[in-house]
């Protein structure tokens, strides 16, 4: 490949989705920056909220990316997404935190290094979509929606329930050949009341495993010398766990356009479209349909991991099927079909529509003094008897949260009708690993001349 | 870079261009030969013998939806290198047939043999991987792909239909390299059907008739030895439906065989040198147009008669 040829793709690639993307993160950075100028916050204040919103649009862009290969590229309809995060957490929390002994009511798990509980989760939620994906493939495009979104459901009742809440591990494990005793003897899902994410610190764990564990505690300490004075560990610990998952999201990227533009991607888009045609072209559907679930499903388990294993504990009621509606409208906003754009719908999704409510009712609460909210919807309604529709704005603000899901809807419908395709659905992204054009020059622009034989100008 | 220089040769029809012009890139005319080559057997060679190789048995074919018998004891042969057509009125059983044919449907009854192979109750992409094609009677492109994905979709053996190959660094290098062979021929059949200057068009804003050029030009590049055309005709302007026969003409001059499945009974008999005239799920008459239009059964059957 020549420099010139690299440079030329380079510039293409700027044109659009680089300079996209930037612009659509740096006017989301800036609207949180902006707001935190006018709630006061100091320096810390300002770090926190940049941490989490970039964590929200890490772990969205993340998951959108990963749907977008099921339901962009394959047109298979999976509404079972957090059950695929769930496993891949769960088998994390399984295999890597430390064991307890004999008799102890807490939960222990395998104690084994936090890469391998990692893997093993990805693993386990790619072969639990192998699961769900064989019997229901063969169904129709909604018959897989159903089967999917019951599957996600028996995921969070199966860590609920007091069946699988504790399990004894036997002393010796015997396989054949091999025999060997774990060091885990009581092991579960924990049932109602979660687990306990007690192994190491994914971040600490993923800098010593790069080198870079003392160098960060050292810049630490320096900031804690001359910037943040007291504590500054966990503002920072979180701006660079955000730049974990944006490094995440470049490689979920990076897999997944690789994917998508191969002849495999379009395999894939050619099922979307019309599977007894790609079948009458030779193509073993079943296979690719198979492929793409197994790989998708991975990937949320992943993203799942990336999502939760930073918390200090995980409980069965945080993988409810809202978290794959969320997904859901992310993708929508983005464009199913187009990667680029399923990151920018995630990002949009995550600083608009899902973070974006409470910092606006923080905003109004601190541009106008106002006074408290009325504790129930009677007293705020009563406010209109006196003509003062004050009470019931107050309450409208104070129940910001729980009217998230209104706007989304509302946003949704909104799109449904003026913009099914989202923000960048409509684009050619053609599947395929080399430029398309006639080769030898002469393009492959749309030339009408063109249409009675002559091929050239 | 050399098709810039203007020569009365690039002006011809674009798929002959490797025939007449010495100035057309390499490339072109390799993939240009390519397109001859992938018959195996030239029907020159064989054109004195009467009884041909036949690649396409059908033999006790029959098909039950419930209690209705749709195809019944259904047997013929398609010859090699030959334009065959399979007419009747509504209702016959001929789009049945092909869908037996193709593994769309699994026949109650009856084997199909392809190159002496039986393929009966085969998935229709082993059956399409061995070299029978087939076009659906409502044009079936795929629409939100352009032309180009859409032919590209369609050469069999592609490395790069393994994920793995397609992801890994150094695999892709060689997924790119057959993509790009792949790319000439693929132009090439783009020209022979002069739907070049559509290419980077999305399939669903073609034309009715077009998009019968273009799943014709796709089922082409799957490489096979016969090809099921299923109703090609319909919905196709005058002026295109010369174009299309022209092209199926050319075709099988080359060697493909064709099966045809068509109503309309002039186009047919014009055109095929064998019909099979099939009424209510069986085959009523099998022979040449002369045959068929001296047959008084066939008459009876097109004018509503009693059978």
């Amino acid at each position: 490949m020549s420099t010139s040829d690299l440079r030329g793709r380079f510039e293409g690639l700027f044109e659009r989705d680089v300079t996209l993307v930037l612009a659509v993160l740096g006017a989301l950075y800036l609207a949180y920056i902006l707001a935190g100028v006018a709630f006061g916050y100091g320096l810390r204040g300002q770090l926190n909220s940049i941490a989490n919103l970039t964590f929200y649009v890490g772990v969205f862009g993340m998951m959108a990316l990963a749907l977008n290969l099921h339901w962009g590229y394959t047109g298979l309809f999976n509404i079972g997404i957090v059950g695929f995060m769930g496993i891949g957490i769960y088998v994390t929390a399984l295999v890597s935190k430390p064991p307890v002994g004999d008799g102890a009511a807490q939960v222990g798990g395998f104690g084994l290094p936090l890469f391998v509980g990692v893997i093993a989760g990805v693993v386990i939620a790619g072969l639990f979509g192998l699961l769900v994906a064989l019997p229901a493939l063969r169904l129709r495009a909604d018959y897989l929606a159903i089967v999917t979104v019951a599957f996600s459901e028996i995921v969070r009742f199966t860590m609920m329930s007091r069946t699988f809440q504790t399990f004894t591990v036997p002393d010796t494990i015997d396989l054949w050949v091999v025999s060997f005793d774990p060091a885990a003897d009581t092991v579960g899902l924990g049932g109602g009341g979660g687990l306990i994410l007690n192994y190491t610190n994914p971040l600490e764990a993923l800098l010593r495993a790069l080198f870079l564990w003392d160098p960060y505690l050292g810049f630490v300490s320096f900031v804690e010398a001359s910037v943040i004075p007291n504590n500054p560990k966990p503002v920072l610990d979180g701006l660079l766990y955000g730049v974990v998952l944006i490094v995440g999201v470049g490689l979920f990227y990076l897999l997944l356009s690789r994917t998508g533009k191969s002849p495999f991607g379009r395999v894939l888009k050619a099922i979307r479209e019309d599977e007894d045609v790609a079948n009458a072209l030779g193509k073993d559907t079943d296979r690719f349909k198979l492929t793409a679930f197994v790989l998708g499903a991975a990937l949320m388990g992943l993203g799942g991991i990336l999502w939760y294993s930073g918390r200090g504990s995980i409980t069965p009621p945080s993988f409810r099927p809202n978290i794959t509606f969320f997904i859901w409208i992310a993708l929508i906003i983005g464009g199913a079909g187009s990667n680029t754009g399923s990151f920018l719908g995630g990002a949009i999704f995550a600083g608009v529509l899902y973070e974006g409510p409470r910092y606006f009712k923080n905003l109004v609460e601190t541009a106008f003094e106002l006074g408290d909210a009325p504790r129930n919807f009677g007293e705020a309604m009563a406010g209109f008897a006196s003509l003062d529709p004050m009470p019931f704005v107050l309450y409208t603000l104070d129940s910001v949260s729980q009217l998230r899901l209104v706007i989304m809807g509302v946003v949704l419908i909104w799109l449904m009708h003026n913009r099914p395709e989202g923000l960048l659905g409509h684009r050619k992204e053609t599947a395929s690993s080399v430029d398309l054009a006639r080769p030898g020059g002469g393009g492959s622009t749309g030339n009408p001349a063109a249409a009675d034989g002559g091929d050239e100008r | 870079m050399s098709e810039t220089d203007d020569s009365p040769a690039s002006e011809s029809a674009p798929a002959e261009g490797a025939a007449t012009g010495e100035d057309t890139p390499p490339s072109a005319s390799d993939a240009s030969t390519d397109l001859t080559e992938l018959v195996e057997d030239d029907p020159e060679t064989r054109a004195g013998d009467d009884a041909r190789y036949a690649p396409l048995e059908v033999e006790g074919l029959r098909k039950e939806f419930g209690g209705i018998t749709a195809v019944d004891d259904v047997s013929f042969d398609v010859e090699e290198g030959t334009l065959t057509g399979l007419i009747g009125p509504n209702g016959a059983g001929k789009s049945t047939t092909f869908n037996l044919i193709t593994g769309m449907l699994d026949p109650t009854e009856g084997t199909v043999r392809f190159n002496g192979e039986d393929i009966t109750g085969f998935q229709p992409h082993e059956i399409a991987n061995r070299g029978l094609a087939r076009t659906f009677q409502i044009a079936r492109e795929l629409e939100e792909m352009t032309v180009l994905e859409n032919m590209m979709l369609a050469p069999k053996g592609q490395v790069g239909e393994s994920l793995w190959r397609s992801i890994m660094p150094v695999t892709r290098r060689s997924v790119q390299e057959q993509e790009t062979e792949q790319l000439d021929r693929v132009w090439e059949v783009l020209d022979f059907f002069e739907i070049d200057h559509l290419a980077d068009e999305y399939a669903g804003n073609l034309s009715g008739g077009q998009r019968k050029l273009l799943e014709m030009a796709r089922a082409l590049l799957t490489d096979p030895d016969v090809l099921l055309l299923d109703e090609p005709f319909a919905g196709v302007n005058p002026s295109l439906e010369k174009r299309l026969l022209e092209h199926i003409h050319e075709l099988r001059e080359r060697g493909y065989t064709f099966l045809i499945v068509e109503h309309d009974m002039d186009l047919i008999m014009n055109n095929c040198e064998r019909v099979i005239v099939m009424h209510q799920g069986r085959i009523l008459k099998d022979g040449t147009p002369e045959e068929i239009k001296e047959s008084e059964e066939v008459i009876e059957a097109y004018l509503g008669g009693e059978v």
